[in-house]
């Protein structure tokens, strides 16, 4: 019995999934990955899904597999989209969690709680029009071409680089305070609203 | 940046004391400047860089010359297509897969359609499976040539760029003859495939697996033993297995680590338990054991190839299906029910039952995973594609610290990424 599993499904692909809590999802992974019997070693994909119906809580899927037995399991978090989404990061278990957490975080908003280096990845830091796989993010994006093409010409070179590098180079201090500040605040700051629609 | 400005001092060939013109040493010998011996420098390579195959662009902090820390930006190439896919029929999808890996077009048609097909409970024809295991084969060796082709140019190499792509450009040619597009291929539907093979294919391919392993040895011959090639690649982007594992790699970035896990072998679809074919496994886990890899990889797809060419049935390429397949054209225009089937399948689509598959299936660069969720309508919830050279891409930063920056360019070419896929 695996601990901490509140259900469980077949797949119509005849694999395994297993729905655990939010609280316990490390204590699980743990398990899973350790225990002898069960050595799911490798995480094969971690991803998100929210569905049409806004009253189904969002799902964070994790893809395991066991090398040597060859098996599957798939496990997932449920998150109300009502209350904060955040899981916590299996990054310390699995590093190839590193990069996809950080995709399901740009793509849904959904926090990974102990990721280190938690950024958004296909999008640049500074975009503030919201999360783009979320249903309620519309498929030509949420500013206008025109917005969107202020915002590119108006972006310093400054702007391509992460806090992090430009501490390295050393050229923080060289930046004008708004922009430090914009480049502080990031992602994770307060998205705009998007326009009203008549 | 800073502005801190470094003075070039730019040597002029001088004149020796015999009157001769004396040559300018290459390294010079004097003191460092003061304050620059212990300042790391911000190096940005890309996004419009050669040796980054794409637009990926690398921020590198150079201690001297040595990478201290590599951080990729991804998302040039990003276009939103997993989002793109759940406003789309599962067959309208189906281009979007030709985009995302464009050096293997056909084997990703193969990877969406075989998790359509299994969220659907559709099983395909004999014939159509062999057809999808050549195209997948095909795809194969098309994708490692250009990986060859562009490794050995990145590291100096020119002559194997050449031989590589003329082999590429013949199965382009087949891809021409069997499609009707040469990069765009949208091979498959949802139960079977956008058309036969024509005639005179199957001679044509047969000429090519005869032919291709002399391409093959040449190119080994010219690489493999040689001092230079080996020493800008043996000990180079060194991964254990177990890093490996932990980095979820996979593909020939995972074997070369020793790690023998391949998904035809140990997950099998398409029949590909029936075929005769070895599963190649590297030793060291750097440059050079991946170019093996690769390279023997080759020889085995065309091995591959020659069984599916023996072995392929007659009889028809789609399932029998009217609610999957489209009816032809001149049905479509004669019978009144086929005209029906054919208008709600192209103003409604395939529908799908609710539930979800993921099917994982070896590409060129490693496990392409597609995991289709539906909630009964005949557009998907979720389309959500593993991509795997997104995933080998991850552990770039961890492969490059402590080396060159001149190998930093052979460890990226390792990975063999197509920013494609990376950013979807």
């Amino acid at each position: 019995m695996i601990p901490g599993a509140l259900r469980e499904a077949v797949a119509r692909d005849g694999e395994q999934i297993v729905y655990v809590p939010r609280e316990r999802l490390l204590e699980t992974m743990t398990w899973l990955k350790q225990t002898p019997g069960q050595k799911f070693d490798y995480l094969v994909d971690v991803t998100a899904v929210e569905f049409r119906d806004r009253e189904r809580p969002l799902e964070v899927v994790y893809f395991l597999r066991s090398l040597k037995r060859k098996a599957d399991l798939r496990v997932k978090v449920e998150l109300n989209s009502s209350e904060e989404l955040a899981v916590d990061s299996v990054w310390g278990l699995w590093r190839g969690a590193d990069w996809l957490e950080r995709e399901v975080f740009d793509m849904f908003g959904i926090t990974f709680t102990g990721h280190p280096d938690l950024r958004r990845i296909l999008m640049w830091e500074t975009y503030a029009e919201g999360n783009p796989l979320r249903k309620n993010f519309p498929l030509r994006g949420r500013f206008s071409r025109a917005e969107q093409v202020r915002q590119a010409l108006n972006a310093s070179p400054e702007a391509h680089y992460s806090m992090e590098e430009l501490s390295i180079a050393e050229a923080s201090d060289d930046l004008p305070e708004d922009m430090r500040e914009r480049l502080k605040r990031g992602e994770r700051g307060v998205i705009p609203e998007p326009p009203a629609t008549p | 940046m800073s502005k801190r400005v470094v003075e070039l001092e730019l040597a002029t060939p001088g004149v020796d004391a015999q009157g001769r013109a004396s040559r300018v040493p290459l390294t010079a010998d004097r003191a460092p400047e003061p304050g620059l011996d212990q300042e790391h420098m911000l190096v940005n390579i890309g996004p419009q860089h050669p040796a980054t195959h794409g637009v990926l662009r690398l921020v590198v902090e150079l201690d001297g010359e040595t990478v201290v820390r590599c951080i990729p930006h991804l998302g040039y190439l990003h276009s939103g297509f997993e989002k793109l896919g759940e406003y789309r029929h599962y067959n309208q999808i189906i281009p979007l897969t030709d985009r995302t890996d464009y050096l293997s077009p056909m084997s990703n048609n193969v990877g969406f359609a075989l998790a359509a097909e299994k969220l659907m409970g559709v099983e395909i024809t004999p014939r159509c499976t062999v057809l999808r295991v050549i195209a997948c084969e095909m795809s194969r060796i098309i994708s490692h040539m250009v990986w060859l082709g562009t490794t050995s140019i990145d590291l100096g190499a020119f002559t194997p760029f050449l031989w590589a792509f003329q082999q590429r450009e013949k199965i382009y040619d087949l891809q021409e003859m069997w499609t009707g597009a040469r990069l765009t291929t949208s091979l498959t539907r949802v139960g079977g495939l956008l058309a036969d093979i024509p005639d005179g294919f199957v001679e044509k391919l047969r000429d090519f697996t005869k032919t291709f392993p002399k391409t093959l040895g040449e190119i080994d011959r010219v690489l493999t033993r040689n001092a230079v090639w080996a020493g800008r690649t043996q000990g180079v982007g060194t991964l254990t297995a177990e890093e490996a594992i932990n980095y979820s790699l996979s593909g020939p970035m995972l074997r070369a680590s020793g790690v023998a896990y391949d998904v035809r072998k140990d997950k099998p679809y398409l029949g590909y338990e029936t075929y005769d074919f070895d599963v190649i496994v590297g030793e060291h886990g750097d440059v050079f054991d991946r170019y093996l890899v690769r390279l023997e990889e080759c020889h085995q797809s065309n091995r591959i190839l020659e069984q599916a060419l023996d072995r392929l049935p007659d009889g028809p390429i789609n399932v029998d299906d009217p609610k999957v397949i489209l009816p032809s054209k001149t049905l479509a225009m004669t019978d009144m029910e086929a005209m029906i089937f054919h208008f709600k399948q192209v103003m409604e689509g395939v529908k799908a039952p609710v539930g979800e598959a993921y099917i994982g299936i070896e590409n060129p660069k490693g496990e392409l995973g597609n995991y289709l969720v539906s909630d009964g309508t005949a557009k998907p919830v979720r389309w959500r594609i593993r991509p795997p050279s997104f995933i080998n891409l991850s552990a770039l930063p961890k492969m490059a610290e402590g080396h060159l920056l001149s190998d930093l360019i052979a460890i990226n070419a390792s990975v063999d990424i197509v920013m494609g896929e990376v950013d979807r």
